[in-house]
């Protein structure tokens, strides 16, 4: 009797420190997840808090007098003319019209209101339609980067304003006038990069972006189901196939510097590949997403249960049968899970990039699987080691764009497993 | 049917990297080279492809170093077409390219650079010499007659007159061309005019101080920040006890939070710069591979713009970027250049 009092006394006595034991540990459990989370709003508040503005650009509308004589342009037709023409004269007039008390002698101040591409603008418009030299057209155009920041970041002691006080009192009285507005930045997705702040955009990146991942994708999915499942199904189990699997765990954790190392050493050194094309990109992605994706569908086959397997031989399927109709329709979700958290690793990776040269200043979008172009991760790390304070803002915008893709990515892989998962 | 499908995605990865194997012809220019001429070459690069039918050039930023190994791997479109280079091409870089048939080059000195020791507007700015920088940033300096290892912590150990605060120094890593015209002028420059260097003529000087005079110390005074300058620029401003070493460029960009020291008494300014006043100024290069002249289009015509009155006179929009433009005379013997692309020979380099 006494003895299992004790016992039982015991054990209320340690009652006690065993939850209060147990509280602890959820209490660092809760802590753990917190400073995780404050983690990730404090990257997201000073991402969108710096990037934010970069959606808005700053345009300027001008009645522009497309004046033969002004321009040194008598045949718009003339491609001859058209490189010796004076584009910029109009604008200059236009907008000394609409600035209050600006004479002729304020030209040059005046003039550096305006994007200095303005011209460029003009130029194709009439390149494009003739018949526009004579007439007054309402155009808007970019204004200059300064002014752009002048807009938006006034009082904001991060960026140095460098218009001038007249100028400064230009724009607030264009601004109430309506001739200087704000609006939707839609040069950040219509365009590529640019050393003008104002003129960069990050379509160039998101095209060299899909289709690097096309060609990651399209290389990486089959090789590495169909070797996942060769090592699953139909490998002997023996010294050199436990090999190749300590092989492919330790190629997916090898750091991605080194794919591009090897990337620089095949496909462009030896086999005179050339540099920054999205296709060398995507072989070497290809390369350092392989081994995820057959770790994962290796996973996944491996869950398909083996009466699935043996209900299929019962009724005479061959081993080949066996897996295509069944063991792979099962695995597939599972598989598609893998590719898409490995594609979208791939998504973010610069590292290996930078050594096959896709680490460049790329003006044009490319249209082709050959055409040099960037991804972007690299276009943040571009805009991020720019002087301009301008493309601050912009390497964030194209950092949101980036997780953007990566959340959607992400979600569809989740949603795939919810979808398509069945449990046994 | 998936395995068929799965099939065809396989054979048709495999055309295309089939395809694709021979060298392409390439109608884009490609630049490699040094970070300090990129923000001026990019912005030739974009008005030219804007101006002309020609593409818009592809530009890489390597380093002065990496631009010139890569451009003197060889003739053929899988290589650069020109390079640019915050230094002159060494002569082993010119046996270099000529061993793999790069023969003919020519050389275009575009304007100049300073190397600027900056600091935080709220730091306390230095008056240095350049004995102050080889002392203060050496990895062995002469004391009693002996070559040690650099025993000075704060920069009033280096000379009474400076603060005494410890000696924190970031800069350029040793792949940029900044490192080298550094080590080479500013270092050297000082190690020159130590009173133990006193008589020693260039040969003995190219044997036996040469490397000592152009090492930084590695104990930790000398922070190699990368090639961002960014970076350098962000945490000068985070931390007043920091200085940094780069580009004119980025002084000017961020004039109203940074400030510079003086070198020798003299301010880096651009007159300052432009005039070789200031003591650490370098020239800035590119260098045009001849045999791709014609072959990827539109190279001579970007060299031409790069040099027109347009980007590099006096009211130039290179200058606006923060270029120090060369004179006049200067100018117009670079349009010749650009007319005629002379070859480069290597005793123009020694």
């Amino acid at each position: 009797m006494t003895d299992r009092n004790t016992q039982a006394e015991i054990i209320r006595q340690s009652l006690k420190r065993r939850y209060r034991k147990e509280r602890r540990f959820r209490a660092y459990g809760i802590l753990a997840i917190a400073i995780a989370l404050s983690a990730l709003v404090v990257l997201f508040v000073d991402i969108i808090g710096k990037g934010h503005t970069a959606f808005i650009k700053t345009t300027v509308t001008l009645e522009v007098d497309i004046d033969p004589e002004m321009m040194y342009l008598d045949d718009a037709t003339d491609e001859r003319q058209l490189r010796m023409a004076d584009f910029v004269e109009p604008l200059v007039q236009a907008l000394l019209r609409e600035v209050p008390g600006a004479t002729e002698a304020n030209r040059d101040a005046v003039r550096d209101l305006l994007n200095p591409y303005a011209s460029n603008q003009l130029r194709d418009a009439l390149k494009e339609n003739p018949e526009l030299l004579g007439t007054t057209q309402t155009m808007t155009f970019l204004t200059h980067t300064n002014v752009d920041v002048y807009v938006k970041h006034a009082g904001d002691e991060d960026y140095s304003i460098k218009l001038s006080d007249r100028q400064q009192a230009w724009v607030d009285q264009l601004l109430d006038k309506g001739v200087i507005e704000t609006s939707f930045n839609d040069v950040l997705f219509s365009r590529g990069d640019s050393r003008d702040p104002s003129r960069a955009g990050i379509l160039g990146a998101i095209v060299g972006s899909l289709l690097t991942m096309f060609v990651t994708l399209i290389l990486s999915f089959p090789i590495g189901v169909a070797a996942a499942i060769y090592l699953e199904e139909f490998a002997p189990q023996n010294r050199f196939t436990d090999f190749i699997e300590v092989n492919i765990n330790n190629l997916a954790a090898v750091p991605s510097i080194i794919f591009g190392l090897l990337g620089l050493a095949v496909f462009i050194n030896l086999f005179g590949m050339p540099r920054s094309v999205p296709l060398v990109g995507g072989l070497v992605l290809t390369l350092m997403t392989l081994p995820t994706i057959i770790i994962s569908s290796r996973a996944a086959i491996k869950s398909v249960p083996p009466s699935i397997r043996e209900a299929a031989e019962g009724i005479g399927a061959s081993k080949m049968q066996v897996v295509l109709h069944h063991v792979l329709p099962l695995a597939l979700p599972g598989m598609l899970t893998g590719s898409i958290i490995g594609m979208a690793q791939a998504l973010g990776e610069t590292a290996p990039l930078l050594l096959i040269g896709m680490v460049a200043f790329i003006v044009d979008v490319p249209d082709g699987f050959l055409d040099s172009a960037t991804v972007l991760p690299v276009q943040v790390f571009l805009w991020a080691g720019s002087p301009e304070l301008a493309f601050i803002e912009r390497a964030s915008a194209a950092i949101m764009v980036l997780l953007a893709f990566l959340i959607s990515m992400n979600a569809l892989a989740i949603w795939l497993r919810k979808r398509l998962e069945r449990r046994w | 049917m998936k395995l068929r499908a799965a099939l065809a995605t396989v054979a048709l990865a495999g055309t295309i990297a089939a395809v694709s194997t021979p060298a392409m012809a390439r109608d884009t220019i490609s630049i490699v080279g040094s970070s300090t001429v990129y923000p001026f070459a990019t912005v030739v690069a974009e008005r030219f492809g804007s101006n002309t039918d020609f593409p818009t050039p592809k530009l890489e930023s390597t380093g002065s170093g990496g631009g010139l190994k890569l451009f003197c791997q060889g003739i053929g479109t899988q290589h650069p077409d020109i390079t640019n280079a915050s230094r002159r091409m060494k002569p082993s870089e010119f046996d270099l390219c000529q061993s793999n048939g790069v023969k003919d080059i020519t050389e275009f000195r575009i304007g100049s650079d300073g190397i600027v020791i900056a600091s935080s507007k709220n730091a306390e700015n230095l008056e240095l010499t350049l004995e102050h920088l080889f002392l203060a940033l050496a990895e062995k300096v002469p004391q009693d007659g002996e070559w040690v290892k650099n025993p000075h912590k704060n920069w009033s150990d280096v000379d009474s007159s400076l603060p005494n605060k410890p000696i924190r120094v970031m800069g350029p890593p040793p792949t940029s061309g900044t490192r080298d015209s550094f080590n080479e002028l500013a270092l050297a420059g000082g190690c020159k005019k130590l009173p133990e260097l006193e008589g020693v003529d260039k040969a003995t000087y190219k044997a036996e101080y040469r490397s000592r005079c152009e090492s930084i110390r590695e104990d930790g005074a000398f922070i190699e920040a990368g090639e961002n300058d960014n970076l350098i620029v962000q945490k000068l401003i985070d931390d007043t006890s920091m200085y940094g070493v780069f580009g004119y460029g980025f002084l000017e960009e961020n004039a109203d939070r940074l400030q510079a020291a003086t070198l020798n008494g003299v301010e880096p300014t651009a007159e300052a710069i432009s005039a070789d006043e200031y003591p650490v100024a370098r020239s800035l290069f590119f260098y045009v591979k001849k045999a791709h002249v014609g072959v990827v289009p539109g190279i001579q015509e970007y060299v031409q713009e790069f040099v027109s009155p347009a980007a590099m006179g006096p009211n130039g929009y290179l200058k606006s970027v923060g270029l120090i433009v060369p004179p006049r005379p200067a100018l117009m013997d670079l349009q010749d250049k650009a007319e005629n692309m002379p070859n480069l020979s290597r005793d123009e380099l020694k």
